[in-house]
């Protein structure tokens, strides 16, 4: 569990990006962080496994304060996938970039080899074990990333933008992949922009703006507000954006799946047949 | 990184930052010869007073500080190895007889590499001070007036630029890094050099990237297309110029003369008397 009290956060350039910020995130819950730009999401997210630490206030992850312990002690249970695979990769072949981290830790011989395995698999890589990772394409070089956190099978895995750069088939895979992970009773923080993304997962929502937190709640409940969505300089999805100019017909306001507004739109149409 | 800092351009309206950058560079260049010119720590320290004036009309004092306590590491090794060399070879100094034993010795070793090390100090507060107040637009000016090929200013005014870029870059690396058991402090000496490794080759990579990408976006805007370049702006000295262009020449002429004419003491056989 990760509890976050009061926190304030000031970078060394004087920048307050963070002002009073309280969350509870449980285990095994789904997180999707929103806002604008500049709004402070990444730095809040950063401070999960200690990359930052608090200016002022606390954040205790699993009951320890983060500033009691090193980025590799939190990193252990909290994995961290930084929005450009190309700040981290740098071995001459995919397996050694996943090797990497759990050498790190420490782990043995063996059990290193048994993980890289079930994580080249996890990401579909396996073919490219022995390829250099800067011969990759973005999007493979982005599972390649991934497989390198969750290798060592974090409890908490916190992912910085993941849907930027990637094409619609890719977008898709990842999205199973996230709720298959969170199905898993992992606890999966989503830093993104991607409000089409955020529809089709459902997860709880929080929405920032200049370093606060200005709602939290459901994906249905906050991405068809579009006021509320208009502090953090976001629009609702297309499909809950056509619901709501449609609203005069007597449609529902709160459709943000596809699948349930066909549904509604079908049993509509029927009845007028 | 705090270094980098100090030698980031500040936008500040001052007597200082309105000087031309060649005059700027010329004044530099004096201190610099100067500062080669003498060994002995009295001279050295009144040429570490000669910038001050400069850093407190141009209103920089903070970021001048940092520059010189980013080089405080820097500047602890040179004092290091010049102590311990003159101890081993000792021959070399007046006022020594091999070897070393006396206090007065001592103190002239001591003096000797202090010295050493302020000549290292007055160069970066001197350098510090005009990269600080001049900005990489007017220094691009100052070298294509001074009849310098555009190809080779344009190549050292970028270089300048994404000098700050690149610091950010490596801060995001390293915090990639260490979310994957990265721990830099960890080890001995040879390990530490190592643990740089994982920081290194990705800031490389993205480096060569991004001047290929720089190459091609400024190639289909048509750089080097015309022959002839004009300038919008174009740099015109003034009163303050001519002032710090006699201020430096007589600093110079000062010098020359006291390095020819006067035997100026050491702080030892000041003392001893």
């Amino acid at each position: 569990m990760i509890e976050v009290k009061d926190l304030y956060y000031t970078y060394p350039t004087g920048l307050e990006a963070l002002k009073g910020i309280s969350l509870t995130v449980n285990d095994g819950e789904f997180l999707a962080v929103m806002g604008q730009n500049g709004a402070g999401k990444t730095t809040l997210v950063k401070h999960f496994n200690g990359l930052l630490k608090p200016t002022k206030g606390e954040i205790l992850v699993d009951g320890v304060s983060t500033r009691d312990v090193s980025v590799a002690q939190l990193a252990r249970n909290v994995g961290f996938v930084f929005q450009n695979p190309d700040h981290q990769l740098f071995s001459e072949t995919v397996e050694e970039e996943i090797v990497f981290a759990l050498r790190n830790f420490g782990f043995e011989k063996a059990v290193i080899e048994k993980q890289v395995d079930w994580a080249l698999n996890l990401l579909d890589v396996t073919q490219y074990r022995k390829t250099s990772p800067f011969m990759l394409s973005g999007g493979e070089r982005k599972r390649v990333a991934l497989a390198s956190i969750l290798a060592w099978d974090p409890q908490v895995i916190i992912l910085d933008e993941p849907t930027i750069g990637q094409d619609h088939q890719q977008k898709e895979k990842l999205q199973q992949f996230i709720l298959q992970l969170n199905a898993q009773k992992k606890t999966v923080i989503v830093v993104t922009h991607d409000v089409e993304f955020v529809a089709e997962c459902s997860p709880r929502v929080i929405l920032m703006s200049q370093g606060k937190i200005v709602v939290d709640g459901t994906a249905k409940k906050i991405l068809t507000n579009p006021k509320v969505l208009a502090q953090a300089s976001i629009v609702p999805p297309q499909i809950t954006q056509i619901f709501l100019e449609l609203a005069d017909l007597g449609l529902p306001t709160d459709v943000i799946d596809v699948h349930e507004a066909t549904k509604i739109l079908l049993n509509r149409l029927r009845k007028r047949s | 990184m705090s270094v980098f800092e100090g030698f980031k351009f500040r936008k500040v309206s001052s007597v200082v930052h309105d000087l031309d950058p060649r005059i700027k560079f010329f004044f530099v260049s004096v201190l610099f010869v100067m500062a080669i010119l003498f060994t002995k720590l009295l001279a050295l320290t009144v040429l570490f007073f000669i910038p001050l004036p400069f850093v407190f009309m141009a209103k920089v004092n903070r970021q001048w500080l940092r520059s010189l306590r980013g080089a405080a590491f820097l500047a602890i090794f040179i004092f290091a190895t010049n102590f311990i060399f003159g101890y081993f070879s000792p021959a070399s100094f007046q006022g020594i007889t091999p070897p070393v034993d006396t206090l007065v010795e001592y103190l002239v070793l001591l003096e000797r590499a202090a010295a050493m090390t302020l000549r290292f100090v007055v160069l970066i507060a001197s350098f510090s001070v005009f990269f600080l107040t001049t900005s990489p637009d007017h220094l691009g000016l100052a070298l294509q007036q001074s009849r310098i090929p555009y190809e080779f200013c344009f190549a050292f005014t970028t270089a300048v630029r994404f000098v700050p870029v690149l610091a950010d870059e490596a801060q995001t690396i390293m915090d990639a890094q260490k979310a994957r058991g990265l721990e830099l402090e960890r080890g001995n000496l040879l390990k530490r050099v190592k643990n740089y490794i994982p920081i290194l080759i990705p800031l490389i990579v993205n480096a060569i990237r991004r001047s290929l990408e720089l190459a091609e976006s400024m190639e289909s805007r048509a750089w080097g297309a015309s022959e002839k370049r004009t300038n919008l702006y174009e740099l015109k000295l003034k009163r303050a110029d001519y002032i710090l262009v006699l201020i430096s020449v007589l600093m110079l002429l000062l010098a020359v003369y006291v390095w020819l004419y006067v035997s100026i003491p050491s702080l030892t056989t000041l003392l001893s008397l």
